[in-house]
């Protein structure tokens, strides 16, 4: 099992849902957040611009099962590249155990939904 | 409906030159200072105020209607769309657009065009009395005020069309088209229907406040512009886009209700029994179309929904317009019953099939609407308010009279309307790109954000 944690721009994220979706990964958390980087975001307020290094973005996180960890990385690095500096990262890491607290299973069996 | 205040004073003229060959002038002046048209104070006061409503309901009412229905990126941008509206037809308003809709001009186009005799308003004094009035029997307001009145339906039904293309078009394309639909469109339409020379104002055709001008106006306009404009990207027929703030679109649709008083009630250019008809007329309708689509809600929604009274409660007031001087208080409750109905089908089950992408019913609720009510005058006109009868008050050549100026400013609002956009499109474009539809037009377009994360 590995969790998959990408930052990627917000107005990239219907792509990258749909391309998830299309990757078998249905189930993930995402929330908007706020960074500091060396991008500048200009901003104009009464006709002055304020150059603010506050930078938005969205972050997608969900855990999957081994076999669909490349099928996923690359569904996000395709839908969610644009070629400009900013695209965003992801982060990939072990998971030690997963359950599901309605029946209790573990591992692998806790992350889909058998038919 | 409307006559000339030229009469009266060439009246008063030839009176005064008879009060002088009789030789008791001391008596006679007295009559004809009061048979002069006279500014009548209270009537000026309530049309004032009536135009200030009217331009409540552009600013903030729409603008906040429109911006709590669209996603928190495109906020500013409809804000910014409906403020510039203001702000812009004003200025066209005052520099011809007042004079070709109710302007004169000689020959063969004076019932088509208005011309450009009061460009710039040219030679209108202060003093000036209004050349139109409806329920009294002379102008009681002055004519300055008459054109701020009007001047404030000149600028809402251009921002009305905002909800069709609303979070995808570019903000240049947007302000282009604007003018030139409403110089092309609005002033012609205005200038058929409400002008002294008019020629569906002279086939006997009823719009107290704007159904035709302003609504099925606008709403066709709405229809065409979305499917030529085409989809919003990740829109799915049926599954639509949510909004992003209900409070705000239900203080929109309030202060919407409150200024659609102004609308219609100052509609009859006087303050008199026929505002108060108006008034009540309105309010009934508003009324009877909330509680129409919250029985609907609960019927095929299982609950009662906000969005839904506040969209119903326009819908209402859409259909009562044209109708608001010619109907009583059954008139008015039909059509607010009617109208939401027919809005609820539309919106409901219409619009999901046909697919076509009208972001906030710009179409399904002023199109439908302002249809609904400019029929429903042919229907429901009675005798007791104005001396015109619907067709269920015995006259049925009122509704064929509807009917044809409904066609006529479907046809012509339709084709203009394509015409035009297509027009902008080839000079300035008038599609936002992907990107920029993606990141939102308030960044996109304007560089500012809506709720700002700036400390």
């Amino acid at each position: 099992m590995k969790k998959i944690e990408a930052i990627i721009r917000r107005s990239q994220f219907e792509e990258v849902k749909n391309a998830l979706h299309e990757a078998e990964i249905d189930f993930f958390t995402y929330w908007d957040v706020t960074g500091i980087g060396n991008e500048k975001a200009g901003s104009i307020f009464r006709a002055k611009v304020y150059e603010t290094r506050f930078i938005q973005r969205r972050v997608i996180s969900f855990v999957c099962r081994d076999h669909l960890t490349e099928s996923a990385i690359n569904a996000i690095i395709k839908s969610g590249r644009t070629g400009e500096l900013g695209d965003g990262k992801i982060f990939i890491s072990d998971i030690q155990e997963s359950i599901r607290i309605r029946t209790g299973e573990r591992g692998p069996e806790s992350l889909f939904i058998k038919d | 409906m409307c006559m000339n205040s030229n009469k009266f004073k060439k009246a008063g003229i030839i009176l005064l030159f008879l009060t002088g060959l009789i030789g008791k002038v001391s008596v006679f002046a007295q009559a004809v200072v009061e048979t002069k048209p006279v500014i009548d104070t209270g009537s000026t006061a309530w049309l004032i105020v009536a135009s200030c409503f009217v331009l409540m309901m552009t600013i903030p009412g729409l603008a906040f209607f429109y911006g709590g229905l669209v996603r928190t990126k495109n906020m500013l941008n409809i804000l910014m769309q409906c403020f510039i509206m203001v702000a812009v037809i004003t200025l066209q308003w005052v520099m011809f657009g007042y004079s070709l809709s109710f302007g004169s001009c000689k020959g063969a186009l004076a019932p088509y065009i208005g011309g450009f005799d009061w460009a710039f308003l040219k030679g209108i004094g202060i003093n000036d009395v209004s050349p139109y009035f409806i329920s009294q029997s002379t102008g009681r307001i002055p004519h300055l005020v008459f054109i701020l009145f009007q001047c404030m339906f000149a600028v809402i039904t251009p921002a009305l069309i905002i909800g069709a293309f609303a979070e995808r078009i570019k903000f240049s394309g947007f302000l282009l088209f604007s003018i030139l639909w409403a110089t092309i469109v609005y002033d012609p339409i205005a200038h058929w229907v409400w002008s002294t020379d008019g020629w569906l104002a002279k086939l006997g055709a009823l719009d107290f406040a704007g159904g035709t001008v302003v609504h099925i106006n606008a709403g066709i306009a709405a229809i065409v512009t979305a499917v030529v404009l085409g989809k919003r990207k990740n829109y799915y027929p049926g599954a639509g886009i949510p909004p992003h703030n209900i409070p705000f679109v239900v203080l929109g649709a309030a202060l919407l209700w409150i200024g659609w008083i102004g609308f219609n009630a100052g509609s009859g250019l006087a303050a008199d029994g026929l505002a108060g008809s108006a008034f009540l007329a309105t309010h009934v309708a508003a009324a009877a179309a909330s509680v129409t689509w919250v029985i609907l809600d609960y019927i095929f929604n299982k609950k009662p929904t906000v969005i839904g009274i506040a969209t119903a409660s326009v819908a209402g007031l859409v259909a009562i317009t044209p109708a608001s001087g010619f109907v009583d208080v059954f008139g008015a409750l039909m059509i607010g019953i009617g109208v939401s109905l027919l809005c609820f089908y539309m919106v409901g089950f219409v619009k999901p099939k046909l697919g076509y992408d009208d972001s906030l019913d710009a179409f399904g609720v002023h199109g439908m609407g302002g249809i609904w009510g400019a029929l429903a005058t042919g229907l429901f006109a009675s005798p007791l308010i104005q001396n015109y009868k619907g067709l269920f008050y015995g006259d049925a050549s009122q509704f064929v009279k509807q009917i044809i100026a409904v066609v006529v400013t479907i046809l012509y609002s339709g084709i203009m309307t394509w015409i035009l956009f297509k027009l902008t499109d080839k000079l300035v474009g008038i599609r936002a790109s992907d990107k920029e539809e993606s990141i939102g037009l308030d960044l996109s377009e304007h560089k500012e954000v809506a709720y700002t994360n700036v400390d």
